[in-house]
């Protein structure tokens, strides 16, 4: 299948997709599919089998069965050219903690075979893009871990791949570098690369993904925007209610029959409606009075917990 | 959509033999090496070539002056610095290439992840296991030479075919290297990285670095001869001392057993952790 061809159709499509490691299934027979231009995301709890399914898109790990075309080529069978297709941004730092930040791209870029010549322009474009121009001649090792961050996106660019893959990408990061690395991956998405990413954290795929699939031990449980998913398996509004460790299950039928749905977690209870202002009036009203309140907007952490009757990060 | 030039690098290798294992880019691995080299690895050169040097002149001046002249062939005596220094030549290329291609190594498997980002380019396991190979390769040259020139003036190692004494030291590199990143590839703790440490001594000591081999009794000189430092001892001694003779064809038969099998299994084994 040519290039020209491949453009046509999704540039990532999987039937039937599983890996099995002996008597353990990591990924269970999975069905996706995944659009150019598009921001698609794998969110599920660790173990979920979302990095298995990475590695197997990006030809560096076989599945057990089933069909995945990447760019209309089998991982398996047109690796090297696969790869040089994709950016890689791994769940863990893997840069050359002895070099500089600049010599970091200029040995990634080689890998790829490209010229001196080029490599030499982009990393300029590349330290620009990472907010990294003051610390070219830096030694990895003295980076904190967003700027690690950014340089190892900024490394996955120098092939000036179609397909940017991201695995937590910020996972360990205090909110502020979060942010600055979401806002450098809506600027990638607005220049047309595809965007594959991992994540456990709600607000992180609520942000950066037009559409995901939520994974739980192998297999998808649900697929959607997020606001289809949240539209889908949840109410507008959510209301979360404390009576105390041992009063939260002792309420319970109470409260059940108050709302939509609830759920009783060891802390708290959480109570499904589209007017949850209205809902902790009747609660009140019913001399139920928790120590604590609050109203919030949905999330995909209420969807998780609706498909899996478990919380995403525990 | 125009195609990148990785794409196209990568897309004229298409049906080529040996595409996904070897990508023709083991260069791109030496210069990775170079570039960390230069900011501050230099050091470890220098202690790997000074350290045959201390060795020649300890055993060879001041044991020699006790051994006198020792017979390696009819009507052929040698000085005892003149056995002893192609045999620490020998040895120092062996400890370059295993110094480099085990722990070394180890810590870029286990802990810095570099071969798992090289392997999620576009290069392939073998680009991996022959760059890295042909770096303790090149480390290898450089300590043959510096050993060489300080010991070419002082007349322990003559002749033109005394400068054969390189090539065989890089060689000698080549197959312990090979050898080293296997069963560094294999290993999964350090305890068993500390094996190599624990071998490496009494292989030198006792492979007829520093005495010839007919002190020993028939069956001992017949392990000896079956490990590889004897071997390549051997090589160095024979060319450096000019015995010329068909074994050494033997010898360097068993070196490229070495570095054919080492790259074999470290390939086959990269694979299997890092694209399997």
């Amino acid at each position: 299948m040519s290039v020209k061809d491949a453009s046509q159709g999704p540039l990532i499509s999987a039937k039937g997709l599983r890996k099995e490691y002996g008597a353990f299934t990591a990924v269970d027979g999975i069905d996706f599919h995944v659009n150019k231009g598009e921001s698609f995301g794998f969110l599920g709890p660790n173990g979920a089998g979302k990095s298995t399914t990475m590695r197997i898109i990006a030809a560096t790990l076989t599945r057990t069965a089933g069909e995945i075309t990447v760019l209309g080529k089998d991982p398996e069978k047109s690796g090297p050219e696969i790869r040089a297709h994709l950016g890689v941004v791994p769940q863990q730092d893997n840069l050359d903690n002895s070099l500089t930040v600049e010599d970091n791209l200029y040995v990634y870029g080689r890998y790829f075979g490209l010229s001196k010549k080029y490599i030499r322009t982009k990393i300029e474009e590349l330290l620009t893009f990472a907010q990294l121009e003051e610390k070219r001649g830096v030694k990895v090792e003295a980076l904190s871990g967003g700027m690690k961050r950014r340089l190892t996106i900024a490394r996955a660019l120098v092939s000036e791949p179609e397909i940017l893959m991201l695995d937590e990408p910020t996972t360990g990061l205090d909110p502020q570098a979060r942010h600055i690395l979401w806002d450098r991956l809506f600027r990638l998405k607005e220049q047309g690369v595809t965007l594959l990413i991992t994540t456990h954290y709600m607000d992180e795929a609520e942000q950066l993904c037009d559409r995901l699939i939520v994974m739980d031990k192998g297999k998808i449980m649900a697929e959607d925007s997020p606001a289809g998913l949240i539209k889908k398996y949840s109410t507008k509004e959510v209301l979360e209610v404390r009576f105390g460790s041992d009063r939260n299950a002792q309420y319970s039928d109470q409260l059940r029959a108050m709302c939509e749905r609830i759920e009783v977690l060891p802390d708290r209870v959480l109570m499904y409606s589209d007017d949850c202002e209205e809902l902790l009036h009747q609660v009140v009203l019913a001399g139920l009075a928790p120590t604590t309140s609050l109203v919030r907007r949905s999330s995909l952490e209420d969807v998780f917990l609706r498909l899996t009757g478990r919380t995403l990060v525990e | 959509m125009s195609v990148s030039d990785a794409v196209r690098i990568a897309e004229n290798l298409k049906g080529r033999i040996g595409e996904g294992t070897y990508s023709r880019r083991a260069r791109a691995i030496l210069e990775h090496r170079r570039i960390a080299f230069k900011q501050g690895h230099w050091i470890v050169v220098f202690t790997g070539f000074t350290e045959p040097v201390l060795y020649l002149f300890s055993f060879g001046y001041g044991v020699g002056k006790l051994v006198g002249k020792i017979q390696v062939g009819p009507n052929h005596w040698v000085t005892y610095a003149q056995f002893i220094a192609p045999a620490l030549l020998a040895t120092s290329a062996m400890n370059g290439a295993i110094y480099d291609s085990t722990w070394n190594v180890f810590f870029r498997l286990k802990w810095d992840g570099t071969y798992k980002a090289m392997l999620a380019t576009s290069l392939g396991p073998l680009d991996v296991a022959l760059g890295e190979i042909g770096w303790a390769l090149i480390r290898g040259l450089i300590y043959a030479t510096g050993f060489t020139a300080i010991v070419m003036p002082l007349g322990i190692i003559k002749g033109w075919y005394g400068l054969l004494a390189i090539p065989a030291a890089v060689i000698i590199a080549f197959g312990f290297a090979s050898i080293g990143m296997l069963y560094t590839s294999y290993a999964k703790s350090f305890q068993q990285m500390d094996w190599v440490n624990i071998v490496m001594l009494p292989l030198f000591l006792f492979s007829g670095a520093l005495y010839p081999l007919s002190i020993y009794p028939a069956w001992l000189r017949m392990i000896i001869e079956a490990l590889p430092l004897w071997h390549g001892i051997q090589i160095v001694r024979e060319l450096s001392l000019g015995i010329i003779h068909w074994s050494l064809l033997g010898h360097i038969a068993y070196f490229f057993v070495m570095i054919v099998t080492g790259l074999f299994f470290t390939t086959r084994r990269l694979r299997a952790l890092f694209m399997r």
